[in-house]
């Protein structure tokens, strides 16, 4: 695919503008409908019975009293699930083994997590559903259980899978171990490149189990039919993916299985997953009503997929004049109960913005008694950065250089080599760095007061490409529809719109975003890796050319002129000599039926360049030493949008993504007791920021466009939650002297720091 | 036919009267969504943490999750529902859609509804005023700058008049 | 969760007929926004509602000059707040009732609720202790009073009686030179409960400088909300001085017996009932000062 060139970047007529959003009004009335919302008048109510151990063996399960309960219409247990083989599927956005699928959905012979699904229940109103599941009876044998992953790798820990072995650079290992997967990258020659350094750091990172926080529970309304016809209304992030994971599960052909993605409540990964769909499809099909589940939210916390934990053991060398010269990572995450590959992804991840001649990168996926992880905006990145950019601060420091040049200095750029062997395509990391050196807040005075300082760190997010699919139809007075499979989440479909009208010339008032249902489109993959105004809206983009493209020889027809004579420029067909006057889409759709009948375009794609996008802030804090807490003064966000198609959703992105991270910095973490247990399964105690912990938020639009999309998009969703966890880590040790290195960097943890620092005089290099 | 653990409420739900059956274990957030079919407020959490749920009960807004259904009788209710005046859209409403106040919307029905509340007391709240009252409302989606400004805008149209 | 009846009596009388008859399966209904919880968790299991708030004697909120303060119990704490004398006369009260959750919370809590909920932690009642405050119990065998500061005995735990109602609580007029003021930890600005808190109640002398008499007392550093009496005898007779301060701050982490828990460790609240005694004592003082 030839790259595309953008000679109307900053000129484009509806790109760039800022519409109503299409869904808005729903939205703002209470019409909109998300996936809790659907209602039946025969609905029956689920209700999961969860395991109450992290790690057990299930001896006895015994549901008929909760069977024999009236008003219960159904009970389901793993013994309703078919055995799956040992084959490694797509997961979505990775790749897993699917016969773990179904002992996630409900556990066969092992609870393996705190929350894990052993039995559900259909019932008619939701006491009796929820008195139904204390009827069953299961006898656990309590295991040992484990849930840090340093201690999970270690040997005797208690294993989850008890024959699985990893396979650690090709050889299968012989003794089984909780490592499901080990990640080496290598390039150059490690000792020779911590020769070269002038100056050696080595360093040890933590970081702790977060949660996306979506405010909507996860949820699925399933109805099965007597001829194995099965449709689902979800909140989910992909309803191709939801289907295929229930297939799977459930051993059918997907035309079995209807997917209608409702409006969701947020999901930033974590809704890409299956959990309850599968269980309502099993109580419909028992019951032969529909069956709605609902997670509570502790539920959510206990028993959907976190982010993981994260412990990492970074070595950069620099010369003194700040050129890196060498990196050496040892990283291990959670990866919960099942095995998953994040890992892999931070191995990728953890040195890719900086050009680094020499490295080994080792990261692995540990098994522990923990919900399995799943996707949280930049899944992997936010753990392997805060550590190399801590370090990068600390040699900002220690070498007397300004930290945005350090960057600049070392920022990889087209044409570099990553770890991994790839190259980077056309970025805008140094673009953005020069973006946040000349910002407003980065040329004012620093706060100058007693514990403030002010400080900067960047983040990336290399983003997907993956699958989408579009349809584009012109509708008879020439306004047109688009119809697509990707879930609306923050405003795509606005943006899909957009680059529809874009390309037909027509405003976006008079385009019609549709977000279709598995039955109604081609495939298409999640809502998720930033990849949605990218990929699908190169779909959009082909779908409307290629009805363009059809429109064509209609106008040919009515000037009774060659084809090779009309062509589609400046938002009207035109003819090559001038000899009749433009036609807009408007103009022609009226006579489509005198001319042919009806056009439609359509386009299934998977585009593969991709564009990374690199955003930079700018931290301006106070720290109170007498309680640890920290206030944020000013806060700055640039970020290489590629082409901004809705700026002011790019910009709630950009906001959006910060505001995560501000609290994944500061105050976000599972507390765990000794059995494993969260204690803090609730909005009070897992501590999100409110309206008046998030600061305002300057955002820097920096646009260098993707050559690898007809509007220059790059994916811009994920990045901005990676950077606040090393800036506000950064700001700390500027302002007080402390770094530190262990999130969230809590109050108690900051007073805690600042006292040691007090009794203990640090010496002036550590 | 009554019983002792069901009962008839009747309320004034977005300025017409409502008869709803319930069950006495249902809060107010079920009697709506469910009793009522008003789906307009969310769930979020059931225990006062989010606001998604937030009412106007007797003109103060309330975490419906934690009131009884049962307390609903002859009370005066606004939900998101009730904001607009036809397809009139209230101040807040049309301010949040020009301000992209709202990504994934499920906890726009409760901020307009506690936003609504704020401005109905204070004509003319500062950003820190409007932090302060909003703080029982969690957006995970937007960092709530694009949401302290639509609030600005509503609150200046009605001043305005609007 | 059992089937629930519900009743909503109109007279105190009715609902003490109806507390009597219910036994253990009556669960008093105020703001709802602790019991309602705890209901659905099936940490509190009862199966009769009793909403108590459309008893007018449970409604009451006046201020006079002779009697001080008169709060029903299911005053909500919102409606407290704007209250003009309470905001005046009792600025501690008000800024403890005040920071209970979220503005929805605070338009059903009631500090009434806030004491018998039986929480340590518990936001307003640290101030109705430093403020003598009274609570007025309705039972079968008629009124009784308890201080405040004997109200809770245990987290959880307070001093009512199968049967008994919390009616009202009164405080005491505030004397001339003082005030009252209570701060509290929490790790983000809103909606957390409290690490640690401290309410401090401040009478000045005609110098309007040396502190005549004092009352300290904690939150959440100890079973039930901790009186330090020797925090308010470091306080009696200075200036409020770097010294007598520091000397408040120690007898408050001396006094202190915090558990860890998941809203912080022992020893950090230890380290905050001394950071806030400091901090609330000037706020106090600050407050007589600027009149």
């Amino acid at each position: 695919m030839e790259p595309f060139s953008h000679p109307n970047h900053g000129k484009y007529k509806v790109i760039g503008t800022r519409p109503i959003r299409h869904d808005g009004e729903d939205k703002v009335t209470g019409r909109a409908l998300y996936g809790a919302d659907v209602s039946f008048p025969d609905l029956l109510h689920g209700f999961v019975l969860r395991s109450p151990h992290a790690h057990a063996r299930i001896r006895k399960l015994d549901t008929s009293k909760a069977e024999a309960l009236p008003g219960v219409f159904a009970v389901t247990t793993a013994v309703d699930l078919p055995r799956l083989d040992d084959k490694i599927v797509s997961s979505g956005e990775g790749m897993e083994n699917q016969k773990y699928l179904s002992d996630h959905i409900l556990a066969s012979d092992k609870a393996l997590f705190i929350g894990h699904p052993i039995a559900a229940v259909a019932a008619t109103d939701p006491w009796i559903a929820q008195e139904a599941v204390a009827l069953i009876e299961v006898e656990y044998e309590v295991l040992d259980q484990v849930t840090d992953p340093d201690k999970a790798m270690a040997d005797g820990a208690p294993l989850l899978h008890e024959k699985m072995t990893t396979t650690i650079l090709g050889q299968k290992e012989a003794k089984p171990s909780n490592i499901c997967n080990h990640t080496r990258f290598e390039c150059g020659d490690l000792e020779a490149g911590f020769a070269e350094a002038d100056l050696v750091f080595d360093r040890e990172f933590r970081t702790r189990t977060v949660h996306q926080g979506y405010v909507e529970p996860h949820t699925a309304t399933a109805l099965a039919r007597s001829d194995g016809q099965v449709t689902v209304w979800s909140s989910t992030q992909g309803p191709f993916r939801t289907r295929e994971q229930v297939a799977a599960v459930l051993k059918r052909d997907l035309s079995k299985i209807r997917v209608i993605p409702m409006e969701i409540g947020g999901g930033f990964g974590g809704k890409i997953p299956v959990y309850l769909e599968p269980l309502a499809v099993l109580l419909s099909e028992k019951s032969g009503r529909p069956v709605k589940l609902v997670m509570s939210r502790a539920d959510v916390f206990q028993a959907s997929g976190p982010a993981p934990a994260a412990v990492s053991k970074l070595k950069l060398g620099f010369k003194s004049d700040g050129t890196i010269t060498a990196g050496k990572v040892w990283m291990a995450y959670e990866a919960g109960a099942f095995p998953g590959t994040w890992g892999s992804t931070g191995a990728l991840c953890v040195l890719a913005p900086y050009r680094v001649p020499h490295a080994l990168v080792d990261v692995y996926d540990v098994l522990t008694n923990t919900p399995k992880v799943a996707a949280y905006r930049a899944p992997s990145s936010p753990q392997a950065l805060f550590g190399v950019e801590s370090i990068m601060d600390e040699a900002a420091q220690e070498l007397g250089l300004d930290p945005i040049d350090l960057r600049l200095k070392n920022g990889a750029v087209e044409g570099d080599s990553r770890v991994d062997g790839q190259k980077w395509s056309r970025i805008g990391f140094l673009e953005t760095l020069d973006a946040a050196k000349n910002s407003p807040h980065y040329k004012s005075p620093p706060p100058s007061g007693p514990n403030q300082a002010r400080a900067t760190s960047i983040g990336y997010w290399f983003n997907a490409g993956m699958q989408s699919s579009a349809t584009v139809g012109i509708n008879m007075d020439g306004t047109a529809s688009v119809v697509t499979g990707s879930v609306d989440i923050g405003g795509s479909r606005a943006s899909m719109a957009i680059m529809a009208a874009e390309t037909l010339g027509l405003s976006a008032e008079e385009v019609r975003p549709v977000v279709g249902d598995t039955e109604s489109i081609g495939h298409t993959d999640v809502t998720a890796g930033s990849r949605t105004t990218f990929a699908t809206g190169y779909a959009v983009y082909m779908a409307a050319t290629e009805a363009l493209e059809k429109m064509r020889p209609r106008v040919a027809k009515l000037w009774d002129c060659p084809v090779e004579e009309v062509n589609f420029e400046e938002g009207a067909f035109r003819h090559a000599k001038g000899k009749h006057d433009p036609m807009t889409v408007r103009e022609v759709a009226p006579k489509l039926p005198m001319t042919g009948g009806p056009v439609q375009g359509q386009s299934s794609v998977q585009p593969k360049q991709v564009g990374a996008s690199f955003a930079v802030d700018i931290a301006d804090i106070e720290v109170d030493p007498e309680t640890g807490k920290v206030t944020i003064l000013r806060y700055t966000v640039v970020q290489d949008v590629g082409t901004a198609i809705h700026p002011a959703y790019v910009e709630g992105q950009m906001i959006g993504g910060t505001v995560q991270g501000i609290g994944w910095a500061l105050n976000e973490e599972y507390v765990r007791d000794e059995e494993g247990r969260m204690i803090n399964t609730g909005f009070l105690d897992y501590r999100v920021p409110t309206a008046l912990d998030a600061p305002d938020i300057e955002t820097i639009m920096v646009e260098v466009p993707n050559p690898g999309h007809p509007y220059g998009v790059r994916g811009v969703g994920e990045t901005t939650v990676v950077p606040p966890l090393s800036t506000l880590h950064n700001a700390i040790a500027r302002a007080t002297g402390v770094r530190i290195r262990n999130l969230p960097m809590s109050p108690p943890r900051v007073q805690a720091a600042l006292a040691e620092q007090t009794a203990r005089p640090v010496p002036a290099s550590d | 036919m009554s019983s002792a653990t069901k009962r008839i409420i009747t309320a004034k739900v977005n300025g017409a009267e409502l008869t709803l059956a319930i069950d006495n274990r249902m809060t107010l957030l079920q009697a709506l969504r469910d009793a009522a079919g008003l789906t307009g407020t969310k769930e979020g959490c059931l225990t006062g943490d989010c606001g998604a749920c937030s009412v106007l009960m007797n003109g103060r807004v309330v975490d419906s999750c934690l009131v009884m259904a049962a307390e609903a009788e002859d009370a005066e209710l606004t939900t998101v529902e009730g904001l607009a005046d036809g397809t009139h859209l209230h101040p807040l409403q049309q301010r949040f859609l020009e301000r992209a106040a709202l990504q994934c919307g499920i906890c726009t029905p409760g901020l307009l509804v506690a936003a609504k509340s704020l401005l109905d007391r204070n004509p003319n709240p500062t950003d820190h005023e409007i932090r302060y009252w909003l703080a029982g409302n969690l957006c995970r989606c937007t960092g709530y700058k694009q949401i302290i400004e639509a609030v600005q805008d509503a609150a200046t149209d009605m001043r305005a008049g609007k | 969760m059992k089937p629930l009846e519900f009743s909503a009596p109109s007279s105190l009388d009715d609902a003490l007929q109806q507390l009597s008859a219910l036994g253990g399966e009556a669960g008093i209904l105020a703001g709802g926004t602790d019991l309602i919880i705890q209901h659905r968790a099936g940490v509190r299991t009862f199966g009769h509602m009793l909403d108590i708030k459309g008893i007018p004697e449970l409604n009451v909120l006046e201020y006079s000059d002779g009697g001080g303060l008169r709060l029903g119990a299911a005053v909500a704490c919102a409606v407290l707040g704007e209250f003009e004398p309470a905001r005046k006369h009792y600025p501690g009260l008000v800024e403890g009732a005040e920071l209970i959750g979220s503005t929805q919370i605070q338009n059903r809590a009631s500090v009434g609720g806030n004491l018998c909920n039986g929480s340590p932690a518990a936001d307003s009642v640290c101030s109705l202790i430093v403020l003598d405050a009274v609570c007025v119990v309705a039972g079968p065998k008629g009124t009784r009073e308890v201080a405040a500061r004997d109200f809770m005995t245990g987290p959880g735990a307070t001093v009512l009686k199968q049967g008994e109602l919390l009616v009202e609580i009164r405080v005491p007029p505030p004397p001339p030179r003082s005030a009252s003021a209570y701060l509290r930890f929490i790790p983000r600005n809103e909606m957390d409960i409290a690490v640690a808190g401290v309410a401090v109640n401040l009478t000045l002398a005609e110098d309007g400088e040396t502190v005549a008499s004092a009352a300290v007392a904690l939150a959440a550093v100890a079973p039930t909300p901790l009186v330090v009496d020797a925090a308010a005898k470091a306080l009696l007779g200075s200036k409020l001085e770097e010294g007598a301060l520091e000397a408040a701050a120690q007898a408050s982490r001396d006094a202190a017996t915090p558990i860890t828990d998941v809203r912080g460790t022992a020893e950090y609240r230890r380290h905050l009932a001394g950071v806030l005694t400091r901090r609330t004592a000037r706020i106090a003082a600050e407050r007589i000062q600027q009149g």
